[in-house]
């Protein structure tokens, strides 16, 4: 069952960009900078983890998780160091997805010649 | 704007356009909503099997599998590039394929790899993150701005 909610809730976040792209003639950078920022909001309202519970990889997978993961990294340091904590937690749990980006980017370059 | 620009042109170009909008071929909304849909839904489906994966074989929980699942998404989406099937996907899903992280990875990874030639401190390493820049800034001042309201609010507003 949860195979079939990460389908459809992530594929429902993608229809949302594709409106994004087609209806209001964003860009894709424009497009997913919203995405992360709605992400981020959706965690300071409490709404995101109640997602992530019900569709898993549907809402872990999306660019919206990315904003979600930095509010959580930055309030779960936050509770332990008070304020200070917002800014250095804040890529405690991020980490990942950028450090997996960045080091498979260098991999690939070394890798891989550019096409035409 | 658009109309303005339209007047400045002599009368065949202005014929032309006409002309060319005729012919252009309409991509729809609907069918391009639905192939976003498939491609995205399949992504994050596929995501879903390698959580499972993770939680089953490596004792993940189900907070915690995001990340070692995004990490591997990731470097599939190395691959994918690299071998230049990524782009072809992008072309018939559009945001089905941008918006989960496989395409926040395809954006550094293929302008890591366009930029080889210029070098790998100033070729790969200055312009990997140029697409994927304003993701990571505005992500960061987003969660920043909103963490900030959030303590503010718990610690003095007794939330």
């Amino acid at each position: 069952m949860m195979f079939f909610w990460a389908f459809v809730v992530g594929g429902i976040i993608c229809v949302i960009g594709q409106i994004m792209f087609d209806v209001f003639k964003l860009t894709p950078a424009h497009t997913l900078t919203i995405l992360v920022i709605s992400g981020a909001v959706l965690d300071g309202l409490g709404w995101y983890e109640p997602l992530i519970d019900f569709a898993g990889a549907g809402a872990t997978v999306p660019i919206t998780s990315f904003g979600n993961s930095l509010v959580h990294g930055a309030m779960a340091e936050a509770e332990k160091h008070g304020i200070v904590g917002v800014i250095t937690g804040m890529f405690e749990i991020t980490s990942a997805g950028i450090s997996a980006a960045i080091i498979f980017g260098v991999i690939g370059a070394i890798l891989f010649k550019p096409k035409g | 704007m658009a109309d303005k620009k339209k007047k400045n042109l002599p009368p065949v170009a202005q014929e032309y356009q006409v002309f060319q909008q005729q012919r252009e071929t309409k991509r729809t909304l609907f069918k391009n909503c639905i192939k976003a849909f498939l491609v995205g839904g399949f992504i994050c489906f596929i995501g879903q099997i390698i959580s499972t994966l993770y939680m089953y074989f490596f004792n993940f929980t189900e907070m915690t599998v995001g990340n070692p699942t995004v990490a591997t998404l990731i470097f599939i989406t190395m691959l994918l590039t690299g071998f230049g099937v990524y782009d072809r996907i992008g072309q018939f899903a559009g945001a089905g394929s941008a918006v989960p992280v496989t395409g926040f990875g395809n954006a550094v990874i293929a302008s890591a790899i366009e930029h080889r030639t210029e070098g790998f401190i100033l070729g790969v390493g200055s312009n990997m993150l140029k697409l994927a820049g304003p993701v990571i800034v505005y992500g960061v001042f987003a969660a920043f701005v909103i963490a900030l309201i959030k303590t503010i609010l718990t610690s003095w507003g007794g939330l």
